[in-house]
């Protein structure tokens, strides 16, 4: 089953900061809910594990991470593909765009995902409520990665 | 009539043991040294298998074994297999698509079998499971049927390339254009039937055993026909010969068609049990339920009936898409057809019937029979399209249905059946008068009131129950002879075993059997056991569905018993020194016409045992005898079932605020347990029609896969059922009985959906009727009464 999701939110830095954070596989697995590995294999890709629970089914989830249609600073689309087991799959992508504005960063994010299997039989009413709630953490938690630095 | 004999509402034997929780179910039993299975099923709808690593997954502690379907190749098991052949238009045979018990190279479903774990427990088959890396190559899904028929659309077996099994047709066509031709008004209506899970209390479960010594396996399965399951599991899918193979289908929680088929679980178990050299458990969970029990219905139908200035039906024309999943399960090809198509004609005297019906692979779990199977669709649309047809008519749809009934019997309809008795008008009166149709126009302004919409729905069906017989079915296509075995043994003390063919999964054949049997013999109800489930015990059967186990498995059952007095007359001639003619036999005794010498049954069984008193030249010693009983026509319940609705406009609630049924089984040997599935039946056709729905989504996801997104029905759903018969005589079979198993399912549907859809003035209602469907109804019906 598929969903969508969209949003955006200010981060206190200026565009270049915001970028390279982006692109930074510490940042973003100290950002991703659950994310347990992420270990770059190319520039573009990388290999990662993460822990998700969807209502009643929860998961360790590998796959691969891939950024494609890179305009940096402007913005890229990060997509991903993981198999949860006898849980399921899931798969998806956002189209991530940075934006300067007072203030900061507006970072717009258009994501996309699909689900399958036990996650979509016994979850999937509870998807989108988990998937809003993963990017609010994730958002918070990157927006205080771009504040430290 | 005794307090047991025929006619009688005795109380279930069997129920001290359910109630009581000493049934023994598959999943009570528990082999020594046994293992456990966990199947690896697809999350995707529809995908290639590119490798499968289970390396981890077997270096696991407790791991026996993980396998695939290249194991199943290499061992030369066979595929699963559809039994039923249907023919395309151009007489060319339908296109069945392999169906291996593993996935070989390919999933087709969510749900679809892709690996097997075998370990010391569960827990750890489950979780060495998780360990196995499948890669897949995703395919598109396709889960609606026009999409699948469509151009370009993605294809399940490339033996199908247009997603068709069959493109199937049945009547006359000629003579049904030339109908409509002269019609004076035609009766239009789309409908679709909506796919149902089963939900059988007890899920399917098996235990496979192999012992090496014999070189013969013994499978404890979930089945509603053993005998069934060990021919199939022989004969085609190759476990091994019938005497090496023995199946026992102990007590079973329920089945409503879904325990009829052969499944690749009890395949895999059977098969494992020797790989591995330990008996194999499976039991599914609910979940699992869900995604591989065969589902049922699941059409999409367009029809039309012709009418004249009079409003006497000319013709009926009827169109259906049948959805079969992603494989084809055990019946599924004859659900849409034979079973469905031959009773378009309903009660009516319908001059001219012309079905097309296509069969459709979609990326679904497979479809087959569930209760009623094929005919709750058939009557579906005939009694939609007639309430539709009288509305637009003007015609009160009681009046409607009298004017169009068939009165005189035997009534050969366009389509196949030979209807062989019934009185449609009886039970429709009764009905009326029960259900107060008179009163109905104020109970209705009562309703408007309190601002709600009250509305009444009739449902008058015919079923085809104890599908037969054998030389028929054989002529359309099926594989095998619906005819049913019986076996009466009497023990020396004048006990009695009945061996019977048929299964109870439910339906309280312990009872009746035994009440058959008490009555015709003259001993205790108690004197009786019912013998059933076993290939080692009972030689062989087709078992129960259909509802043909009081017609079919009876019938021969009472056959049986004929032989059984009769060679008791022979053994009390000798006992008594009289000629065997002058023997009567009577209340259980035995007698000398015309003299005060007679022996109780007991005592002849005795006498049959001891042989004293006659030679062995003469007379075989002993007292058994069997039947095998082949009907001669199938039988014909039907009935009129009335439904009262009351509408809640501002929320869309349906109340069912009376429920009518008057049924015609003909003889009804426990009228307590007739009621019981009356009410059974019903209430499955309530949930059908109010509230169950399963629903796959685009990505071919099943999204109904657990009760939190399915909705049975309960107590509060239902009022108190008026329940009613009428009596005609089965002339088709020695007892007259014609089966009631099925009746509420069939009957039930169109009552609630004609009662809403009178409440509501005008025809845009889809099963189920949610509250959701039945809100956006009603508003249109608000702003139809706020436009006048």
């Amino acid at each position: 089953m598929a969903m969508t999701m969209s949003g955006d939110f200010v981060l206190p830095a200026d565009k270049p900061t915001v970028w390279a954070k982006l692109n930074d596989p510490e940042v973003l697995k100290a950002c991703i809910p659950g994310c347990q590995t992420l270990e770059k294999t190319s520039d573009t890709s990388f290999q990662a594990t993460a822990k998700i629970k969807v209502g009643p089914v929860g998961a360790t989830f590998k796959g691969k991470v891939n950024l494609t249609d890179i305009d940096a600073p402007n913005g890229y689309r990060i997509s991903g593909e993981g198999e949860g087991g006898v849980a399921g799959f899931a798969k998806g992508g956002a189209v991530v765009k940075l934006e300067t504005v007072e203030g900061g960063t507006k970072l717009t994010y258009d994501v996309e995902a699909q689900i399958g299997g036990k996650l979509a039989q016994l979850g999937g009413r509870l998807i989108n409520g988990v998937a809003k709630k993963m990017a609010d953490e994730f958002f918070a938690n990157f927006a205080k990665a771009v504040s430290a630095a | 009539m005794t307090s047991t004999g025929i006619g009688a509402p005795v109380r279930r034997k069997e129920d001290f043991r359910f109630i009581t929780g000493k049934g023994q179910y598959t999943d009570d039993i528990n082999r020594q040294g046994q293992a456990y299975a966990y199947f690896l099923r697809s999350p995707h709808a529809h995908a290639t298998i590119k490798s499968i690593d289970a390396s981890a997954a077997k270096a696991k502690p407790g791991v026996l074994a993980v396998l695939t379907g290249d194991d199943l190749a290499a061992d030369k098991i066979g595929g699963l297999i559809c039994g039923w052949m249907i023919h395309n238009k151009d007489g060319s045979p339908m296109k069945a698509g392999a169906h291996p018990a593993l996935a070989q190279g390919k999933v087709r479903y969510v749900g679809d079998h892709v690996a097997v774990v075998i370990a010391e427990d569960y827990s750890t088959a489950k979780d060495a499971a998780e360990a196995i890396v499948v890669d897949y190559g995703v395919l598109p899904a396709v889960v609606d049927m026009n999409a699948a028929t469509g151009k370009g659309a993605t294809v399940v077996h490339d033996i199908a390339p247009d997603n068709r099994v069959y493109d199937w047709h049945l009547g006359d066509k000629a003579a049904t254009d030339a109908a409509f031709a002269r019609a004076k008004h035609v009766t239009k209506l789309d409908l679709v039937n909506n796919r149902l899970v089963p939900n059988a209390m007890e899920p399917r479960a098996a235990i496979g055993d192999y012992d090496a010594g014999n070189d013969a396996f013994t499978l404890y399965t979930t089945s509603q026909n053993p005998h069934v399951a060990r021919l199939v599991l022989s004969a085609f899918i190759g476990i091994a010969p019938e005497h090496k193979l023995r199946v026992i289908a102990p007590d079973v929680g329920g089945g409503f068609g879904s325990k009829i088929f052969i499944y690749a679980e009890e395949t895999v178990c059977v098969w494992a049990a020797k790989k591995v050299g330990r008996p194999v458990k499976w039991t599914a969970e609910r979940t699992e339920a869900f995604l591989s029990d065969a589902h049922g219905r699941d059409h999409i139908t367009h029809a039309e009936m012709a009418l004249d200035d009079k409003g006497k039906i000319l013709g009926l024309r009827v169109k259906t898409k049948a959805n079969l999943g992603a494989y084809l399960s055990t019946f599924s090809s004859c659900v849409p057809t034979y079973l469905y198509a031959p009773l378009l004609s309903g009660q009516y005297d319908i001059p001219a019937i012309y079905c097309e019906v296509e069969g459709v692979y979609t990326t679904t779990a497979p479809v087959d029979a569930y209760r009623g199977a094929g005919r709750p669709e058939a009557t579906f649309v005939i009694e939609r399209m007639i309430e539709v047809a009288a509305r637009e008519t003007g015609t009160d749809p009681a009046a409607f249905r009298k004017k169009n009934f068939i009165r005189k019997f035997p009534h050969q309809t366009p389509v196949i059946m030979a209807y062989d008795a019934g009185d449609y008008v009886a039970s429709l009166e009764k009905a009326l008068d029960m259900a107060d149709y008179k009163g109905f126009g104020k109970r209705r302004r009562d309703s408007a009131r309190a601002g709600k919409l009250r509305g009444i729905g009739f449902s008058a069906y015919i079923e085809a129950c104890g599908i037969a017989p054998s030389a028929a079915v054989g002529s359309l296509g099926a594989g095998v002879g619906l005819w049913e075995s019986a076996e009466i043994r009497v023990n020396p003390v004048g006990t009695v075993e009945v061996l019977t063919g048929s299964h109870s999964h439910g339906q309280g054949h312990e009872t009746t059997f035994a009440q058959l049997v008490s009555a015709r013999l003259g001993i205790d109800i108690d004197q009786v056991a019912v013998v059933h489930g076993d290939t080692d015990k009972v030689q062989f059967g087709m078992g129960t569905y259909g509802s043909r186990s009081g017609a079919v498995g009876m019938s021969a059952i009472s056959k049986a018993l004929d032989k059984v007095i009769a060679k008791g007359k022979k053994v009390a001639a000798y006992a008594m020194e009289a000629s065997e003619g002058d023997i009567e036999f009577k209340d259980g005794r035995f007698s000398v016409a015309g003299t005060d010498k007679s022996l109780a049954f007991g005592e002849v069984a005795l006498q049959a045992y001891i042989a004293h008193k006659f030679s062995g030249q003469e007379l075989e010693p002993g007292l058994k005898e069997g039947a095998f009983y082949d009907p001669t026509n199938f039988t014909f319940p039907s009935g009129v079932h009335i439904c009262e609705v009351e509408v809640d406009p501002e929320t869309g609630v349906t109340t069912i605020a009376k429920w009518t049924a008057v049924d015609d089984f003909g003889n009804v040997i426990n009228p307590m347990i007739v009621e019981g599935q009356v009410h059974g039946g019903i209430a499955q056709g309530v949930g059908q029609a109010l509230l169950e729905g399963a629903r796959y989504d685009s990505s071919g996801q099943l999204v109904t896969a657990s009760y939190m997104d399915y909705c049975m029905p309960r107590a509060d759903d239902l009022p108190s059922f008026s329940i009613g018969t009428t009596v005609t005589p089965c002339p088709s079979n020695p007892l007259g009985i014609k089966g009631c198993g099925e009746a509420g399912a069939i009957a039930a549907p169109p009552a609630v959906i004609n009662a809403i859809t009178d409440a509501l003035g005008h025809e845009d209602v889809t099963m189920p009727a949610t509250p959701q469907v039945v809100w956006q109804a009603a508003q249109k019906t608000l702003r139809k009464q706020a436009a006048e």
